[in-house]
């Protein structure tokens, strides 16, 4: 049986105490993972639609559903997909680029080890790397600050990620770096890309289930002018899958019942305001910008730059960062990756006629492929939506 | 990249703290954490920086939560961004009985979604 065709939890709907793989982390309680399960079965059909329709937007959701096999258990009228969730997957092509770049120019580029791999135009930090370039993994911001202390040379941050990580950059950039430190801004802020994916005519969104780590920054109170807008009601959750199956059924009785409510089912980790003092640094540092996201859409308000008050600290403003010399040598498999439509909510890894075969976590096409936190990745891993 | 893990402040040096990560120690910086933090606080420690302190009632079942996330399935995924995240911060994998503390807490369960679910009269 081939990676593609494993089906995690089983065919049978039934919670039987193991999830995916034959060691995989028992749930602690079945009984009431069943029973929740059979309340969104109750609930779904209450509602008058032929399809609900719920998008999480967090790669450790999407690990913890398909690890699990929450999908096998949940009924057939609810598709539960993962939207714009996956940083390393949003970072667009031409950002790869600039720091391909950078380092191709003899710079010192540092990043987070999820980015190594993800194809820019024509190579990937790690193929710059590989041909001689000045790359290095680092786990943290604070740890790239460091590598600038120790050497005279330029020392650029590739800085990705949400808002978990969005804060450590900013509070790094506040610290007084060296000054041969500078930060390449790949940072996205979520919100305003669930309104851009809720209100696309082809992808269908009846409520969101909200990632509880960045609500661990941000608090829940944020989501609530996203759900006016929207007209979605929400529901921060956590990641155990009871966590995720109560998120669903308070999610799904807001739906069923009209309301646009946002709903915090992950109170250990998240209040209403969140981590003020991460808010405050991010906000001091950064502004939000317009950009692509990609192959999802140009979204307004969702890049994170730095400030003109820290252009000091900005890689381009610091560096003529010429990608020219990279563009239109890209693969042409890179063309047919539906990764976007995958991020996007409408389209399923098992869509793509490339999935588990041209393109595997060994030898990526697209970013979905590549990150822990990418869809395509994360369902290569688990065996995917099992046939109901 | 995505959950954090949860270490125990030994010391505190101004904007960083020694921090015991399954027992051995890593400095983590505390420019973002939400509340003050002082040694024997547990805090959530995500790309080397504190996001949060663990509020008391809560250290027991985070721990736990994480023991078992960490155990199991050696290709799991989720346990692998875990313990790199561990092992990122200068520690190993949990033994199953070197805990930093409260081993012997009771198993995480979902007790938090119930009270919503109560709040909204869904009986599960």
């Amino acid at each position: 049986m081939s990676d593609r065709d494993r089906v995690p939890g089983g065919p049978t709907g039934d919670v039987t105490g193991s999830g995916a793989g034959e060691n995989a982390l028992e749930f602690r309680d079945p009984e009431k993972a069943n029973a929740l399960a059979e309340r969104a079965a109750e609930l779904v059909a209450a509602i008058d639609a032929e399809q609900v329709s719920v998008m999480h937007v967090c790669g450790s959701h999407e690990q913890s559903i398909a690890k699990f096999g929450l999908r096998s258990m949940l009924p057939d009228g609810l598709e539960l997909r993962m939207g714009p969730g996956c940083p390393v997957c949003v970072t667009d092509m031409p950002e790869v680029d600039e720091a391909v770049a950078l380092a191709k120019a003899g710079v010192t580029v540092t990043t987070y080890g999820d980015m190594l791999h993800v194809p820019g135009t024509s190579m990937s930090l790690s193929e710059a790397r590989d041909a001689g370039a000045d790359v290095r993994v680092v786990y943290s911001a604070a740890e790239a600050v460091e590598i600038a202390e120790k050497v005279d040379d330029e020392v650029v941050f590739f800085a990705t990620g949400f808002e978990t990580t969005a804060a450590p950059t900013a509070a790094v950039i506040t610290g007084g770096p060296p000054e041969n430190f500078s930060v390449l801004s790949a940072h996205k802020y979520v919100p305003p890309a669930m309104e851009v994916v809720a209100a696309m005519p082809d992808t269908e969104v009846d409520g969101f289930l909200a990632a509880g780590n960045a609500a661990t920054i941000t608090g829940w109170g944020l989501f609530e002018e996203l759900a006016e807008e929207t007209e979605t009601p929400i529901t921060v959750g956590g990641f155990e899958p009871l966590d995720i199956l109560a998120g669903l059924v308070a999610l799904l009785k807001d739906i069923r019942d009209g309301e646009r409510t946002v709903r915090n089912a992950y109170p250990r980790c998240v209040t209403e305001v969140g981590n003020e003092p991460a808010q405050e640094q991010l906000w001091e540092v950064f502004t939000t910008e317009s950009g692509e996201w990609r192959g999802i859409a140009h979204i307004p308000d969702a890049n994170l730059v730095l400030r003109d008050e820290y252009a000091d600290v900005s890689a381009r403003e610091r560096f003529d960062i010429d990608t020219e010399p990279l563009s239109g040598t890209g693969s042409s498999l890179v063309d047919d990756c539906i990764c976007g439509d995958i991020m996007a909510g409408r389209a399923n890894p098992t869509d793509c006629d490339m999935f588990g075969e041209e393109c595997t976590p060994e030898n990526p096409v697209g970013a979905c492929m590549v990150s822990s936190e990418g869809t395509c990745k994360i369902w290569h891993e688990y065996g995917g939506r099992p046939d109901l | 990249m995505c959950l954090g893990v949860p270490g125990q402040v030994t010391k505190v040096n101004g904007l960083t703290a020694d921090v015991d990560f399954w027992g051995v120690e890593k400095e983590v910086r505390l420019d973002t954490v939400d509340e003050p933090v002082e040694s024997g606080d547990y805090i959530l420690n995500h790309v080397g920086f504190a996001i949060r302190r663990i509020p008391e009632s809560e250290i027991d079942e985070t721990l736990t939560l994480y023991e078992s996330m960490m155990g199991g399935d050696p290709d799991d995924m989720l346990r692998e961004d875990l313990i790199d995240e561990v092992e990122a911060a200068g520690s190993t994998a949990p033994e199953s009985n070197d805990t930093p503390a409260n081993g012997d807490a009771e198993p995480a369960n979902a007790e938090d979604a119930e009270d919503l679910l109560d709040e909204l009269d869904i009986d599960v």
